[in-house]
């Protein structure tokens, strides 16, 4: 029923879509079986070979036979045609439910998360009342007051699950309402119902198909259980009625359960099978590509690349890594191909380039921690003399933290909004270094000092979101250096933050490094950060290193031509623009 | 170009006499968010601000975050309600004005937003994303269509690309066509809220070229709200510096970024790394001398 329409009429906006469904077996299975349902159902005055209602009493409980391929039943009618016109009311009456909840849910959600405001509290305020109702209760109560129409009870059901539509229409509405392209939309001056129509339409549709398939499974199970307790329409040959009568007679000739079972089992089934292929085919759109999670990298096969007694004297030594990203065809892209790079203690190396050059990528296979899909093809990756590559989950939890430390890009994002300050610079204290609870709270005050927080109590008891994008990311260099890490790995550490701020926690990155003689790896796309504090600079693009030496002479005699672009696209010496002066004609 | 500017021929002629007049001004400009909790006074992110952009002129505006910078470009767009203070349009308010009038704005004033990746609606093909504004002011959709193909030329973009969907584009590449949008009906201003803050260098400089030759070329006028006082040099005739919701210097981007008078602005300045391990060891030589003496 509703749920294939519904697909169809999605069907020419996105083609991509049309393909992933047909390469989905689950999906092109479930739709089948459901097709052909419906299909049969649908025929059923055409197709069936008898009334579903004439009686003949003396041929009760007859085996299958010819003409009668299902047999009869206790009152002497073929099972088969009644299978088929029973089918027609479970599923028209799943529609007029799923319809009916559609039409309440889904404009409510949309006004509601749109526009928030007074209707927002009165909407959400009633649904909520309805979801709190017993289902069964109010059913079983409608049915004593308004009688026992099939229509009517389904109507009633319609309005129950209707909160489900609300709730998710509302919540996605609301999530995208302060998206940019909808601000956009206003200024461009496109009225709401065009932007509901245009924009937000489009991305509530998918979530409201996989759940119009997951509610009319619902709504055929419940009203099938209705029936099946005999709060039905007696008269009406449906599913569940079928099943009442066989259950009465489950001694003389179990077989009649089977065939409005398995009736209701395949309806069912093929509707939460198709729901959930439904999922998988529409709700990867729009998906970022190639920002998965997080995952251990994984080793390579063969041995672990051997550690060479110059590698042991540097800090971090990087030679001739290869990171690729297998695709599901067996090619491979690589993002970083065969560089070699060398940090010292008391050193800041910055690894300059822009997005897409593999610079993230470097610096988190030498925390080994590449996102998810990526892998070490060749090279090492040594610390301190301690090769990364292929190194165990144990060793790698041993090296980071005191060996090895991490400062990431956005400083809000990774902290966790459910603990204070404390609670995140104590943990790895007492857990890393076995303090005392008493003892890494001392330990974690003079950390916030060390990082130049002057009201160092008062931060630690405050909530991430409390404190300010620099404070923030001060905790975080704090953290990352409480265990005395001899090498630090920041990834655009103050790309998110002010001017002002950048200078401060530069002059924190410098200090570390003259004053606790740690190494450091600088990720950032900024040159001007680049001339403030790197010792020597690599300059990546698309995974290759193309040029190498000392950040004086990399910055101001560059050899390499996209050294030069790069320099080149640099605005400081970019004379400002003059005074205005009005057009001297009209050019409209 | 030329199909876009010939909607316009219908309003009155050209009048030498206004080309001095200016074409926004913001007059003792207040805005005011609620405060967190029930009770707690709302909080005051613009506190009066004056500012005018005349036609052709692009005004940067400069600030750190919560300095109110974006708030204000989100006034002028009626995104975010005016507390007091007026807001004048080609000599009409346009604070506060019904939705209706505010629709039919969509008409002069602009926008382009820093993030080219939630700017542009990822379910939407290119061709409708640029389509969007025109439909808007009720051009029929064929003539809409039509134009979208030169809007693509004006950003260099290739012209398949109205078959295509914003993930297949970089960052720049989806700022093209953002800017593509907001020319799409021959706007005279653009609110340009850090339209090359996230995008590489060298994709920066291009974007930003782009923006100076449409200017050359159709006369438009920008704000441009940016924290990266090198980017306003480069782009704007006069600059404003925004602290705590108040300007605290105003003047020509060549003074202003070389010589500022105001503490803030010199802080600002000299806080900016260069990318010259000489000159930047002076600047920030010069930084400490000037201010770590008196800041914790």
């Amino acid at each position: 029923m509703s749920a294939i329409d519904t697909a169809s009429r999605n069907a020419p906006a996105r083609r991509g879509a049309v393909r992933r469904f047909a390469a989905s077996p689950r999906a092109v299975v479930s739709a089948l079986v459901l097709g052909t349902i419906v299909v049969l159902v649908a025929l059923a005055p055409v197709i069936a070979p008898h009334d579903p209602n004439t009686a003949d009493l003396g041929r009760a409980f007859d085996p299958p036979e010819a003409g009668h391929p299902l047999g009869l039943d206790p009152a002497g009618r073929d099972v088969w045609s009644r299978l088929l016109h029973g089918g027609r009311f479970t599923l028209a009456g799943a529609a007029v439910a799923v319809a009916v909840a559609l039409a309440a849910g889904v404009p409510a959600g949309l006004a509601a998360g749109y526009r928030g405001g007074w209707f927002d509290t009165l909407a959400d305020w009633w649904f909520n009342l309805t979801m709190a109702l017993p289902a069964m209760v109010v059913l079983l109560a409608s049915r004593a007051v308004l009688g026992p129409t099939v229509w009517t009870l389904m109507v009633i059901l319609g309005l129950l699950v209707a909160p489900s539509f609300f709730r998710l229409v509302r919540s996605t509405v609301a999530a995208m309402r302060g998206e940019l392209y909808v601000d956009a939309a206003r200024v461009f001056g496109l009225s709401d119902t065009r932007i509901m129509g245009r924009h937000v339409l489009v991305v509530v549709r998918a979530p409201i198909i996989i759940q119009t398939a997951l509610v009319a499974g619902m709504a055929i199970g419940l009203q099938a259980g209705l029936e099946f307790l005999g709060i039905g329409s007696g008269d009406l040959p449906t599913w569940g009625a079928m099943l009442n009568e066989a259950f009465t007679n489950v001694h003389r000739d179990p077989l009649l359960m089977l065939w409005p079972g398995l009736a209701l089992g395949l309806t069912s089934a093929a509707l939460v099978l198709l729901a959930s292929a439904l999922r998988d085919v529409l709700e990867d759109r729009g998906a970022p590509a190639a920002t998965g999670r997080r995952a251990r990298s994984r080793a390579t096969g063969g041995p672990a690349p051997s550690v060479s007694a110059e590698d042991r004297t540097a800090l971090l030594s990087v030679r001739g890594l290869t990171i690729a990203y297998p695709h599901d065809d067996g090619s491979a892209k690589q993002v970083v191909n065969g560089i070699d790079l060398e940090v010292r203690r008391g050193e800041i190396l910055g690894l300059v380039g822009e997005s897409g050059s593999g610079k993230t990528q470097t610096a988190f296979s030498v925390l080994g921690l590449l996102p998810e899909g990526g892998r070490v093809e060749k090279g090492s990756v040594t610390v301190d003399g301690q090769q990364i590559v292929g190194a165990g989950e144990r060793t790698l939890r041993r090296l980071r933290g005191s060996t090895v430390a991490y400062v990431p890009q956005e400083p809000m994002s990774n902290l966790d909004p459910a603990f204070t300050v404390g609670d995140h610079l104590t943990e790895p204290l007492r857990h890393k270094l076995g303090l005392s609870r008493a003892r890494a709270r001392e330990r974690a005050l003079e950390l916030l000092r060390q990082v130049e927080i002057s009201d160092a109590e008062r931060v630690l008891a405050s909530y991430p979101h409390q404190i300010s994008g620099g404070m923030a990311q001060r905790v975080l260099i704090a953290g990352a250096v409480s265990c005395d890490p001899d090498l630090l790995v920041a990834d655009e550490p103050t790309t998110a933050l002010d001017v002002t701020v950048q200078a401060e926690i530069l002059a924190l990155l410098r200090s570390l490094r003259t004053e606790r003689g740690m190494g450091v790896l600088l990720v950032t796309h900024d040159l001007g950060v680049v001339a403030d504090v790197c010792d020597r600079v690599a300059v990546l693009r698309e995974g290759r290193i193309v040029e190498h030496g000392s950040a004086e002479r990399v910055l101001t005699a560059p050899e390499a031509p996209y050294t030069r672009d790069l320099l080149d696209a640099v605005l400081d010496n970019t004379p400002a623009r003059g005074p205005w002066r009005p057009r001297e004609e009209e050019t409209r | 170009m030329n199909t876009t500017g010939e909607q316009r021929g219908e309003g009155p002629g050209p009048d030498l006499g206004t080309a001095h007049r200016p074409l926004l001004e913001a007059d003792a400009l207040h805005v005011s968010f609620p405060g967190r909790g029930r009770r707690a006074p709302r909080k005051e992110v613009l506190r009066g601000i004056s500012l005018s952009v005349r036609p052709g002129e692009t005004v940067g505006l400069v600030g750190e975050s919560g300095s109110g910078k974006s708030t204000f470009g989100r006034a002028v767009l009626g995104l975010v309600p005016v507390a007091s203070g007026t807001v004048t349009f080609d000599g009409t308010r346009i604070d506060n004005v019904s939705r209706r009038a505010r629709r039919a704005l969509g008409r002069d004033i602009q926008v382009v937003f820093q993030d080219p990746y939630t700017s542009l609606n990822p379910s939407l093909l290119i061709g409708d994303t640029l389509a969007e504004p025109l439909i808007a002011q009720g051009v029929p959709k064929e003539r809409a269509r039509a134009g979208v193909g030169a809007l693509l030329d004006r950003v260099a973009l290739p012209r398949d690309a109205v078959h295509r969907l914003p993930r297949e584009f970089s960052g720049g590449q989806r700022q093209r066509v953002a800017i593509a949008r907001a020319l799409a009906i021959s706007p005279r201003l653009i609110v340009c809220d850090e339209p090359v803050s996230a995008l590489d260098l060298t994709t920066q400089r291009t974007v930003m070229d782009l923006l100076l030759e449409i200017q050359e070329r159709t006369g438009v006028a920008y704000l441009f709200v940016s924290h990266d006082l090198s980017v306003v040099r480069a782009l704007s005739h006069r600059v404003a510096v925004l602290e705590r919701g108040e300007i605290v210097e105003e003047g020509d981007a060549e003074r202003l970024t070389r010589d500022p008078d105001h503490p803030y602005t010199r802080r600002l300045l000299l806080s900016a790394p260069v990318a010259d391990p000489v000159r930047q060891q002076e600047r920030r030589r010069e930084r400490e001398r000037q201010f770590d003496a008196d800041t914790p």
